[in-house]
């Protein structure tokens, strides 16, 4: 043999290869929990047709998908149920948070809802809005799209880097106490500290 | 509607004293110390032929203007025959809030009184199974108190984080 390739050049040409099938062929698992979820749907179907985009093969098992949508509010309830989801999914995967409710927990900032997902799994994109329109959404994914060719890796290089958290501080930390309205009255009687992690 | 037979069977089986009735547009309201609550709903289902829990709820009177006692436990009952409804309301106040049981008078009871004592933390004895029905079993207090802040306080935060590198 005349020309022997160089180790380098040949994995980037099989990364390119990688990034190009998986980018355009995102199969998105819908964690749709609330009013989010009917435009994710639309999204889905035909007048929006997110199959233009090779991602219309949404399946319901996390064990087929490699792109959560988390579409609306999430509580305290079903923190860890979205979590086993995530862990259920195979390599490589992704995570879109769509609308306000779980990228900052909206409008709902009560004893219940959790305050942004990214507190709790990695996010990638998000997409504001409530609810996001359709054409977000879309945008979402071909952003996905983009960063999976341009930083995609055939073992997956790129995720073994994000090692901590990609959160905010818990909300007990970030506030300052004033901002922790309480209504006069016994604390003692209605609430007890919780551990902070 | 007339509620002068309803009146007449509580007077007999209560007494004059035991009860204040009070009434606002057409919500008829019958005021009973949590003492007589029981003798009252039993009364106003055996008697006075109130069959149905139509729904069962509390109200938290912390710093409402000229309210002497903390919570307020609402039993709204309905006469299916008649469509006559009443609204019985009774008092509890810190710091162990308890009220005996309807279930056994109303089997519908069970869930309206886990969801009350999951809110409000007011315990119903005699409940056969009282747990929390909508707030995770590790949730420690009682979020539609009043004195309970409005952003929450720490449980909302107490999950494990899952960073990419290890899922
Ligand atoms: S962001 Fe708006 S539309 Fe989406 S789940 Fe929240 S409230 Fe509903």
């Amino acid at each position: 043999m005349a020309v022997r390739p160089n180790e380098n050049f040949l994995i980037t040409q099989l990364d390119w290869l990688a990034n190009f099938v998986r980018a355009n062929s995102l199969w998105p698992m819908p964690f749709a929990t609330a009013c989010c979820g009917i435009e994710l749907m639309a999204t889905a179907s035909s007048r929006y047709d997110l199959a233009r985009f090779g991602s219309e093969a949404i399946r319901f098992s996390p064990r087929q998908c490699d792109l959560m949508i988390v579409a609306g509010r999430v509580v305290m309830k079903m923190v860890p149920v979205m979590q086993r989801i995530w862990l259920q999914m195979p390599e490589p995967k992704w995570c879109i948070s769509m609308g306000a409710c779980a990228s900052s927990g909206g409008v709902f900032d009560t004893y219940a809802v959790v305050q942004g997902i990214d507190r709790f799994i990695p996010v990638d994109v998000y997409v504001p809005g409530c609810p996001p329109r359709p054409e977000q959404l879309i945008r979402a994914v071909l952003d996905i799209q983009e960063k999976v060719k341009r930083q995609g890796t055939l073992l997956g290089r790129e995720f073994e880097e994000r090692k901590a958290p990609e959160r905010p501080r818990p909300l007990a930390l970030e506030l300052a106490p004033s901002e922790k309205i309480v209504a006069p009255g016994s604390v003692r009687t209605a609430t007890q500290e919780w551990d902070v992690n | 509607m007339d509620h002068r037979s309803t009146l007449s069977v509580l007077r007999s089986q209560l007494g004059e004293q035991a009860f204040v009735t009070s009434e606002f547009r057409d919500n008829f309201r019958i005021e009973v110390p949590a003492e007589r609550v029981l003798d009252a709903l039993l009364a106003l289902k055996d008697q006075a032929g109130f069959d149905m829990l139509a729904e069962l709820t509390a109200v938290d009177y912390l710093h409402y203007p000229n309210a002497r006692d903390r919570y307020g436990v609402v039993y709204c009952l309905l006469n299916t025959t008649t469509g006559e409804r009443v609204f019985v309301k009774t008092f509890v106040n810190d710091p162990d809030p308890c009220l005996p049981s309807v279930f056994p008078l109303w089997k519908g009871a069970d869930w309206l009184e886990r969801e009350v004592y999951d809110m409000f933390g007011i315990v119903f004895e005699g409940h056969p199974d009282l747990r929390r029905i909508l707030l995770p079993e590790g949730f420690r207090s009682y979020p539609l108190r009043k004195d309970y802040p409005l952003r929450g306080r720490l449980e909302r935060h107490n999950f494990p984080v899952i960073p990419r590198a290890e899922s």
